[in-house]
């Protein structure tokens, strides 16, 4: 404890957790040094690059760019950033991928709308909670009529669509149709039939001991094998079936943990007022136990949610993969870091705002059990 | 007489779940008949013929990263085996890269310097939340943007850093090589009784000795001094810039470079939580009971910190490592030779044989999932704290 | 024949940021004196005794253990704890170890002794906790009241001249607390030096030579059983002990 400034603590506590944070021996003022250098070094060369020599729609000589050979950093190679015009560019591929853009407004309305469905499931101080929840349950047709299409509005084909409606949709639908699956394979887990435990048990273990790539795949060509002449599901539905078993064998892990930590008294006391087995499992269990699962949860919906990038290996074209077929483009290839920078963006925003609401989530249930 | 019995199999338990599994059973049993007979006649109408001999059939592609020698007159079945050592290759080398760089970054997280622990925090939030696929991609993009092979970026005078792969000298082993490594060999063997040798001398005279430095020193000049008496039979075959390209030497492809940096660092930020929680869930007071007794901070960490945190962080390691060789499947996007890519891409696309293939891929990486949760099981009973605490 | 002052506190101050939580204290401790520190929660006896040992560092003031001054010199620290035992209110002890392994670690690897003259210690401590048969046992799987008397031989098996109780009955049940204060008084009656936070006044009043009452930092009364239990001085000390013996 060769303390440096310790000796002196003041009983100023902002000083103090100062000098204890930064100062407090030689080594960690050397260290503290060291990182501030480094972070000045790289957080100067990051906002030089993508804020203040970057080109945004035009380039530094007043031009409109319209492709890469009038980025200021092609113009005048080293002395210029990042070239984000093809971000500009080819913004509503990267959001809706080919879908046709007098229609977008269908799923910009999805969007909006999606907030709201969700939002019923989430807080449950919510005032009208309950029709947030009926929301909940209708939102599905809706989003499913303005994006696909059906009386008065043009169909548009699951192979137009593409970037952050794929994403979303696998994302979303993935997780919304594992649910209940989840929670039939987690109580079907726990199950005293043999029969319905290990078929439960083996599909968990199989799923999760695979690469969802080989999932995808098998989906992707085996699924025509499998079904009666006529029905071909296109590839965006036969990714959806690939994702949703996947995420529903994690999800039902997760759930199972919530299962276990219920005290078996729980169980007994419920039995003892003459509950049957559902009337117990959906009316005391099942609540408590997805509580307490919700933080676990939430973390296999952000490992969904990144993983959806993996359809862009079936050809699929979702924000990835969108990413990069700009990149593929004679007009604007090589702005590699503009694109992977900008993807990495829009998912780091999904997934660290779905760890928020997690660490939320496991803040509240500590404060409402202790 | 017919009411009765109906009655006993609705409200008796046993009938009851007899009669539920039954029926389960026969419905599977249904589903899965039909599903082989459309199978079988889809596959038919396509004229895809089925079973496994296609394994003997001249695999007809390179590939180019390879750990056993292939040529595409070799049949599908070493293609098979040629993906399988790549995977494992990438798992084992990112596994222990990712551990490394994982307990550094936890370790880090738990310091007492403000900054260091923030930078390291920015770290792990980042990287946790992209895409794997996309950090994979992103690293491969950097290496491909390394100097072509005439300007090459030397370090050491033969070490090149070129966009088509990291080139370094090769060793060619010569006569006498076996003694080197032979010695090695025993220097580890002879760690192992030094370890238990100095154990008793403490026991029973209660003196301490420094067996670390010790068995370390041992482990790494015993073989230095077994290569000078063999007379150093070892050669470097340097790469040497012959027109286009270097002769000579071997080469780390960029393919195989970007997925372990990209699975490496991508696990480690995990693999960082796991050890920070770790170190975490250790009671303050295991620490304070240590110090009043009197033990200095190093043997605090050694005897009472680490074992204890070392019981709460292998669980979630082990599944860390799980990912991270299901992830090595990724590879068929920057075109690393593992299993997916090879044998599940592109002998699918030659023989068409899509079901037999998948299946054997699946079966491959479950079998590895499950030898590697075994152990892990295993490990996990045999350090579990005895008693009911 | 004089008695040896093992413990000097000086206007011992200390300071969490701006709450000020241990003011002036000052306290002398005899060889062989058994002190019961009692008060509020929050008064600072716990900080003052973890003052002792080093495990909280006091700002201001001076703290003298057996002729050594506590300072942040790392070597006296070290010699002060050898010589300075610790039985906490949670055990403390280590989960991965045997029992013997937990009273057997300290004297192995901080005194350097052969392990078989450790083991031979800790089996004769073990004997005098009287819970020698529970030696290849885990603590998990002894009870509270065995826990606390394997960490008391623990902290014996050094050999230290003076003891510190932090609350050492608090966190058990209560069929319990009885066998862990006989260990108590039993060593107190061979003549250790004890200074004991804990709520037990019938132990305070079979044991103490000196009673003290802390409140809000300060040492508000200091005086033999006797004084302490029949003619409190202090307001302070009449409400404590009124809300603590009357239930």
């Amino acid at each position: 404890m060769s303390s440096l400034v310790l000796k002196n603590l003041s009983h100023n506590k902002h000083y103090n957790w100062i000098v204890r944070n930064f100062f407090s021996t030689w080594v960690n003022t050397i260290l503290t040094i060291i990182a501030l250098i480094f972070l000045y070094k790289v957080g100067t060369f990051f906002l030089d690059w993508a804020v203040f020599s970057a080109d945004f729609k035009t380039n530094f000589q007043g031009e409109i760019i319209t492709d890469r050979t009038l980025c200021s950093k092609n113009i005048a190679p080293g002395e210029y950033g990042a070239c984000w015009t093809i971000i500009y560019a080819r913004f509503d591929q990267f959001m809706y991928g080919l879908y046709p853009v007098e229609e977008t407004w269908r799923v910009n309305l999805s969007f909006v709308l999606l907030p709201f469905a969700i939002i019923g499931f989430l807080f449950d101080k919510l005032p009208f909670r309950k029709y947030f929840i009926y929301f909940t349950f209708i939102y599905p047709f809706i989003a499913y009529f303005l994006l696909y299409g059906g009386p008065n509005l043009t169909i548009v084909e699951t192979n137009k669509w593409g970037g952050l409606l794929v994403t979303l949709f696998l994302g979303v639908t993935g997780i919304g149709l594992a649910f209940p699956l989840s929670i039939v394979l987690a109580l079907g887990r726990r199950s005293n039939m043999p029969i319905i435990k290990s078929i439960c048990v083996v599909f968990i273990e199989f799923i999760r001991g695979v690469p969802l790539i080989t999932l995808l795949f098998t989906a992707n060509v085996m699924l025509p094998l499998f079904l009666p002449d006529g029905v071909n599901p296109d590839n965006l539905l036969r990714a959806l079936v690939a994702v949703t078993l996947f995420q529903s064998a994690y999800m039902a892990e997760a759930i199972r943990g919530g299962l276990q930590a219920i005290p078996r008294g729980q169980v007994e006391a419920a039995q003892s007022l003459g509950l049957s087995y559902w009337q117990t499992t959906r009316k005391i269990v099942l609540p408590q136990a997805l509580k307490i699962a919700i933080p676990p949860i939430v973390n296999t919906c952000i490992g969904l949610f990144k993983d959806t990038s993996l359809v862009l290996i079936i050809g699929l074209f979702d924000l990835l993969g969108i990413g990069k077929a700009a990149l593929a483009d004679m007009t604007w290839t090589k702005l590699y870091y503009e694109v992977y920078v900008f993807i990495a963006l829009v998912f780091f925003i999904f997934c660290f705002g779905m760890s928020r609401y997690s660490l939320y989530l496991e803040k509240k249930l500590k404060t409402d059990n202790s | 007489m017919q009411n009765n019995f109906i009655r006993k199999i609705i409200f008796d338990e046993k009938s009851r779940s007899l009669l539920i599994q039954t029926l389960t059973i026969g419905i599977f049993a249904l589903v899965i008949y039909e599903l082989v007979q459309q199978t079988a006649y889809n596959l038919d109408k396509r004229g895809i013929s089925s079973g496994f001999d296609f394994l003997n059939m001249a695999a007809g592609y390179d590939i180019s990263i390879r750990l056993i020698p292939f040529t595409s007159e070799d049949t599908h079945l070493r293609a098979y085996f040629v993906g399988l050592l790549n995977t494992l290759l990438i798992a084992v080398c990112g596994c222990f890269l990712a551990t490394i760089m994982g307990f550094l970054v936890g370790i880090i997280r738990l310091s007492s310097n403000w900054l260091f622990k923030n930078i390291a925090y920015v770290y792990v939030e980042f990287t946790r939340n992209v895409p794997v696929l996309l950090q994979i991609i992103l690293y491969y993009s950097i290496l491909l943007h390394l100097p072509q092979i005439k300007q090459a970026i030397v370090l050491f005078d033969n070490f090149y850093l070129t966009n088509r792969g990291f080139y370094m000298p090769s060793p060619i082993l010569k006569e006498g090589f076996g003694i080197v490594l032979g010695s090695f060999g025993l220097a580890i063997v002879a760690t192992y009784f030094i370890k238990k040798f100095f154990q008793r001398k403490q026991e029973k005279t209660g003196k301490q000795y420094p067996v670390f430095l010790i068995n370390s020193a041992i482990v790494i000049f015993t073989p230095i001094i077994f290569y000078y008496i063999a007379g150093m039979p070892i050669e470097l075959d340097s790469p040497v810039l012959k027109g286009f390209n270097f002769k000579g030497g071997m080469v780390v492809r960029p393919e195989f470079l970007g997925m372990l940096f990209g699975l490496s660092i991508y696990t480690a930020a995990f693999i960082s939580e796991t050890v920070r929680s770790g170190i975490i869930s250790v009671s303050k007071g295991q620490r304070e009971a240590s110090q009043a007794l009197g033990l200095k901070n190093n043997l605090v960490m050694r005897l009472i910190i680490i074992p204890q945190a070392l019981r709460v962080i292998i669980p979630p390691l082990t599944s860390q490592y799980l990912n991270l060789t299901k992830n090595s499947s990724l590879g068929i996007a920057i075109g690393y030779a593992d299993l997916v890519h090879g044998f599940g891409g592109i002998s699918l696309n030659q023989t068409g044989r899509a079901i037999e293939i998948m299946m054997i891929v699946m079966l491959t990486y479950l079998t590895i999932s499950l030898i590697i949760s075994f152990f892990m099981n295993m490990y996990n009973k045999s350090v579990q704290f005895k008693g009911n605490a | 024949m004089s008695i040896e002052q093992v413990i000097q506190l000086e206007k011992v101050n200390k300071w969490y940021d701006d709450f000020h939580v241990l003011k002036d204290i000052d306290l002398v401790v005899d060889k062989g004196q058994k002190i019961v520190i009692c008060g509020p929660s929050g008064s600072g006896k716990s900080t003052m005794i973890r003052c002792i040992n080093r495990l909280e560092a006091h700002q201001e003031g001076k703290i003298v253990v057996h002729g050594t001054e506590l300072t942040n010199d790392l070597k006296n620290i070290d010699l002060i704890r050898k010589n300075v035992g610790m039985v906490f209110q949670q055990f403390n002890l280590f989960p991965h170890l045997t029992v013997l392994d937990n009273i057997t670690l300290a004297p192995i690897w901080v005194k350097k002794m052969p392990k078989q003259e450790a083991e031979e210690i800790a089996m004769s401590y073990l004997e005098k906790v009287k819970i020698p048969e529970q030696a290849e046992k885990f603590p998990g799987q002894l009870s509270g009241g065995q826990q606390q008397r394997v960490a008391i031989a623990r902290s014996l098996a050094m050999n230290p001249d003076i003891m510190l109780f932090d609350e050492p009955t608090s966190a058990l049940d209560p069929e319990m607390i009885k066998e862990v204060l006989d260990v108590m008084i039993q060593l107190a009656e061979e003549g250790m030096t004890m200074l004991v936070v804990t709520h037990e006044m019938g132990f305070a009043k079979t044991v103490a030579d000196q009673m003290i009452f802390m409140d809000e930092g300060r040492i508000v009364e200091q005086a033999t059983p006797e004084e302490f239990f029949d003619n409190p001085k202090s307001d302070r000390t009449k409400l404590f002990l009124s809300q603590i013996l009357n239930h």
